[in-house]
């Protein structure tokens, strides 16, 4: 990568500085708090989950830009998909965010939103804070009330 | 930029010379200038010490204490003349009170597992600051665990100085230990450790410094300090990684059980008693960092070719320009702002997460750290998860004050 930008693409400045989906749910009934010690990121992530499909999700902390504006996207991307597609979600953002496996836009299928975030796979140190919320809303989903770290 | 700022620089000190000896300032970083502000994490290594740590391996090496040949003699005496270079370096009375360890952090815990295990019990008190490092807590707190003793934290005022009225009125039957930093690294703060000592000593207590960030940057003398105990890392001073020291009274050191067991540290061994060495080598069991300790006297012979207080002037001088510069800046906010400071500075830009001001200077080719600075305690005085912080060291210039001024309006611009 030679250009800042493409790090920090206007879709990430945008999430991180206005978050989505940023704050209390109430009537959730799966969370899980995840930090990454290594920067002090903190962040909550709150479900709803009903006959297996996710209602709604909130969350809250403080972070850096791209593990805000990560969280936020990923909040957008998973209300309405089963738990299953959520699971599944996060297995390729994760490939796609290490580069572990070559998953190419395409494979995200309606996800291209979150191809904004390629450009981190080149920032290995920054790899976790792009993944921090979707570790927690993975860990909300399998083991409810968890306390995640990520280093 | 700031042209009225006068650039005053020591008579004698040639800082493009001194660049010079860092192979490493010499490469390019992103394709840039690398601008290294990250010295108070780790210094980097002039070609004096890497070819003195090769030159072991080359031409020096064998194991230490052991062979009567001539290749581990001649490892034997240079090991031990870096004992002595230490010593002076520090002006400690005797090369026996020089403990080679791992780095501060083992000095530490060395302190506290042998001295600390030995004389502290249930309801016994330490006390620390609250701008200590990760480094000079976490082992007094696992002996906390063990013992049931008590840490009495000295808290900090807005500016990152010691409460000192608190430090006077903390000293109860019960305080058994002092033990605080000389500069906090993430504060850049240079506590009044003598009048600490003399503090302590008034009521009896001895103290350990740590002089992790101190030791690069100013000239110590641990007798005219008084210090009990004293640690620091090679690393931080230019030198290599894997040795640093733990100085202490020989008096205190010489009724202090031993750290590990192994060789090296005894006098004779039988299955039924073993009888330990003298100290230092009591406190050393197993083959040490042989090259890498040969390597901090070479370290430290490099710091003493300089005139240390045109360095420290110099250092200090930097530390002005850069504070001026980032306050005329009217979204950064700098953490630590005691008169008395090392070159160390943390700020905030307002707005941006120091990880995304890390990233964005790293671009520009400038190394700063992003973080909590291993004193987390510090971030939440402040109530900041993180800071960002740049450190200066003697092959820091003026320029490379621009470049992070220069790096900062690009953190500005993209998330302006
Ligand atoms: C003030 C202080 N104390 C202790 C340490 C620990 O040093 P080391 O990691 O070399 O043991 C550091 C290093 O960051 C430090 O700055």
């Amino acid at each position: 990568m030679n250009d800042l930008r493409e790090l920090y693409q206007e879709v990430i400045l945008d999430h991180g500085r206005k978050p989505r989906n940023f704050g209390a749910l109430p009537d959730a009934n799966r969370e899980a708090h995840g930090h990454n010690p290594l920067c002090g990121d903190k962040l909550d992530v709150r479900l709803k989950v009903k006959d297996g499909i996710v209602e709604d999700v909130k969350f809250e902390g403080a972070g850096c830009a791209i593990s805000v504006a990560s969280a936020s996207l990923m909040t957008e991307v998973l209300i309405g998909k089963t738990e299953a597609e959520a699971g599944a979600l996060f297995e390729k953002f994760h490939a796609l965010i290490t580069g572990e496996a070559d998953v190419t836009l395409e494979q995200l299928e309606d996800l291209d939103k979150l191809a904004v975030f390629s450009g981190v796979r080149d920032y290995p140190l920054r790899v976790k804070c792009a993944t921090l919320g979707w570790h927690t809303m993975h860990a909300a989903l399998e083991n409810n009330g968890e306390m995640v770290v990520t280093e | 930029m700031n042209t009225e700022s006068p650039i005053i620089r020591p008579a004698g000190l040639d800082i493009a010379r001194i660049r010079a000896d860092f192979p490493i300032l010499s490469l390019p970083s992103n394709g840039k200038r690398l601008v290294f502000l990250d010295t108070a994490a780790s210094a980097q290594k002039p070609r004096q010490v890497i070819d003195a740590e090769s030159h072991v391996y080359e031409a020096e090496y064998a194991n230490i204490h052991r062979g009567v040949y001539d290749l581990s003699q001649r490892a034997t005496v240079a090991y031990d003349k870096a004992r002595t270079k230490v010593r002076k370096f520090i002006n400690a009375a005797s090369d026996r009170e020089i403990v080679f360890v791992r780095n501060a952090t083992e000095g530490v815990n060395l302190v506290a597992q042998t001295w600390g295990r030995k004389n502290l019990k249930q309801g016994d008190q330490i006390i620390l600051s609250e701008m200590e490092h990760h480094a000079n807590i976490v082992p007094w707190q696992m002996l906390r665990e063990e013992t049931g003793l008590e840490l009495v934290v000295i808290p900090i005022t807005d500016a990152g100085e010691l409460v000192w009225e608190a430090y006077e009125k903390a000293f109860t039957s019960k305080t058994k230990l002092v033990a605080m930093t000389q500069v906090s690294n993430a504060l850049g703060t240079i506590t009044p450790m003598a009048e600490i000592i003399k503090v302590a000593h008034a009521h009896g207590v001895p103290v350990l410094v740590d002089g992790c960030q101190a030791v690069p940057h100013m000239p110590v003398d641990v007798q005219a300090l008084d210090a009990d105990f004293y640690v620091f890392s090679g690393h931080k001073l230019y030198g290599p990684t894997g040795v640093g020291v733990l100085y202490a009274k020989a008096k205190i050191l010489e009724a202090m059980p031993p750290y590990q067991g192994g060789g090296d540290m005894i006098s004779s061994v039988t299955f039924a008693k073993t009888t330990y060495a003298d100290i230092p080598q009591r406190f050393e069991a197993g083959t040490p960092n042989i090259a890498g300790t040969i390597a901090l006297g070479a370290a430290i012979d490099y710091i003493e070719s300089f005139d240390r207080q045109a360095l420290l002037a110099h250092e200090h001088a930097l530390l002005e320009y850069a504070t001026e510069r980032l306050q005329a800046l009217n979204t950064v906010t700098i953490y630590g702002t005691a008169p008395e400071k090392a070159a160390v500075i943390s700020f905030a830009i307002k707005g941006v997460h120091p990880h995304d001001v890390g990233t964005i200077l790293d671009f520009e080719g400038i190394a700063v750290r992003a973080g909590h600075h291993c004193a987390q305690p510090v971030m939440d005085r402040f109530g900041v998860p993180a800071t960002t912080r740049a450190s200066f060291g003697i092959y820091n210039d003026f320029d490379d004050v621009d470049a992070l001024i220069g790096g900062i309006a690009k953190v500005q611009e993209i998330f302006g």
